[in-house]
């Protein structure tokens, strides 16, 4: 069994190589994004990062009072979406919630709340520039391939898959946008178009809309999954949140 | 069901044109010859249709021989010269259904309902272009020459 999950793993991970070049999400930017991206005065994304290092500290049983300086997660994002002891699949908007209800004793913020989004920023922030390293083997296996079944799948009215896009046609213009390969390295990410920060969910929605297929719940266990999925097809590129988009 | 479900989805109904609304077509070769429904297209009011960026939205993905529009995409080919390259019924059958071409087709398929995954609840059973669109396209299409 466990041979079959480790022979599974590596058709995967060549598959994954045969399949076209992956790219860091940064590179299909337009320079000024990029460069203000980098910068953390020019980036409204960092409002979150500072509320979210607030949060951290803030109350008795704080996050700090467990984890200690915001500092030690530092390649914890990275490593991201996980299988959690209890074989749920956890991205760090999970993880956080449940330290919140489990171990603070408080109700959980709610996807896209404000806090949440901080948190979520300030966490990931710490692992800017580190290669993303999920697991893609043992418990893992089984959501990636629900992922990679996503990814592949056409969806919606006008009948397109995740790699019609992001694989066959990343590089080429959609209208006003550079299609990238569809990394979740940049979020939570600030998008202009927003005017505000969002998780992967959010902007996962939006892919969905866009092909007017069925947009899934925020936290929805078919979004985990391709979040999975698009996380292992990131492994090895650099951690970009929080991002800057158009 | 309760009572108000019933309304509801009797309210569905009645917003979206009625079931069976693709229109039925023979394929021969690469083209689907004849006007669906008999239907003469009006160019346009296809050249409306492939520019409107709410529901045929082609221009996100084409580009057309006009310089005022901004940000066309380039996942598909220009579409300059597609009335030279093509015939009505070739360009009838791309906008119909490509897959019927080349089941990896990325473009959509205009004016076909059965056999899509997923689609969202308020386009579900409704093609994305009438018969009588899809002809004015192809009429509008025919016009773009060398
Ligand atoms: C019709 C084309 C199309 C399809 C189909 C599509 N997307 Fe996207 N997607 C885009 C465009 C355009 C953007 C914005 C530019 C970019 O970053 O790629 C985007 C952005 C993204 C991003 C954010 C990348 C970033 O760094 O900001 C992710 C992640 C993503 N898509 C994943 C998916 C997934 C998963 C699916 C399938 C459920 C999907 N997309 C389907 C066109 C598409
Ligand atoms: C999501 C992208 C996309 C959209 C939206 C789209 N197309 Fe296409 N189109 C393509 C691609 C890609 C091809 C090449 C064949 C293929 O792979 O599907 C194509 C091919 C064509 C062709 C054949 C061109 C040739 O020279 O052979 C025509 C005609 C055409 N499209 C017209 C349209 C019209 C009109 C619309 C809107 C009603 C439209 N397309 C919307 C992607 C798209």
């Amino acid at each position: 069994m466990i041979r079959a999950a480790a022979g599974f793993a590596l058709l995967a991970c060549a598959t994954l190589a045969g399949a076209a070049e992956i790219r860091p999400s940064r590179d299909y930017l337009s320079p000024e994004l990029r460069a203000q991206q980098d910068d953390p005065s020019r980036h409204p994304g960092w409002l979150w990062v500072e509320e979210g290092e607030a949060l951290w500290r803030r109350g008795a049983r704080s996050c700090a009072s467990c984890h200690g300086d915001i500092a030690g997660m530092r390649g914890v994002s990275a490593r991201y979406p996980t299988v959690a002891a209890d074989g749920a699949l956890l991205n760090l908007e999970g993880r956080i919630e449940r330290c919140r209800t489990e171990h603070q004793g408080e109700a959980a913020f709610g996807y896209e709340s404000e806090p949440l989004l901080s948190l979520t920023a300030a966490i990931a922030q710490r692992s800017r520039g580190l290669p993303v390293s999920v697991a893609t083997d043992g418990p893992a296996a089984a959501f990636l391939e629900e992922g990679r079944r996503l990814f592949g799948m056409r969806q919606g009215q006008l009948n397109l898959s995740c790699g019609q896009c992001h694989d066959d046609n990343a590089g080429r213009r959609l209208r006003g946008d550079v299609i990238s390969n569809g990394l979740p390295t940049g979020y939570p990410a600030y998008r202009l178009e927003w005017n505000t920060l969002g998780s992967l969910h959010r902007r996962l929605r939006a892919c969905s809309l866009g092909v007017r297929a069925e947009q899934f719940p925020l936290g929805s266990p078919e979004y985990l999954a391709l979040e999975l999925l698009l996380a292992a097809r990131a492994n090895g590129q650099p951690v970009e949140a929080p991002g800057l988009r158009r | 069901m309760t009572a108000r479900g019933v309304v509801l989805l009797a309210l569905l109904l009645a917003a979206a044109p009625a079931a069976g609304q693709v229109a039925s077509f023979a394929v021969t070769g690469d083209a689907i010859a004849a006007p669906l429904e008999g239907r003469v297209g009006n160019a346009a009011r296809g050249a409306a249709v492939v520019r409107n960026r709410e529901t045929a939205n082609c221009l996100i993905c084409h580009s057309i021989p006009d310089a005022t529009e901004r940000f066309m995409g380039e996942v598909g080919p220009p579409l300059a010269g597609v009335g030279a390259r093509l015939t009505p019924g070739q360009i009838r059958l791309r906008l119909v259904d490509p897959t019927l071409l080349n089941p990896a087709a990325a473009m959509p398929a205009y004016h076909r309902v059965d056999g899509l995954a997923n689609v969202d609840p308020r386009w579900r059973g409704r093609p994305v272009l009438s018969a009588q669109e899809i002809e004015d396209v192809v009429a509008y299409l025919a016009t773009l020459g060398d």
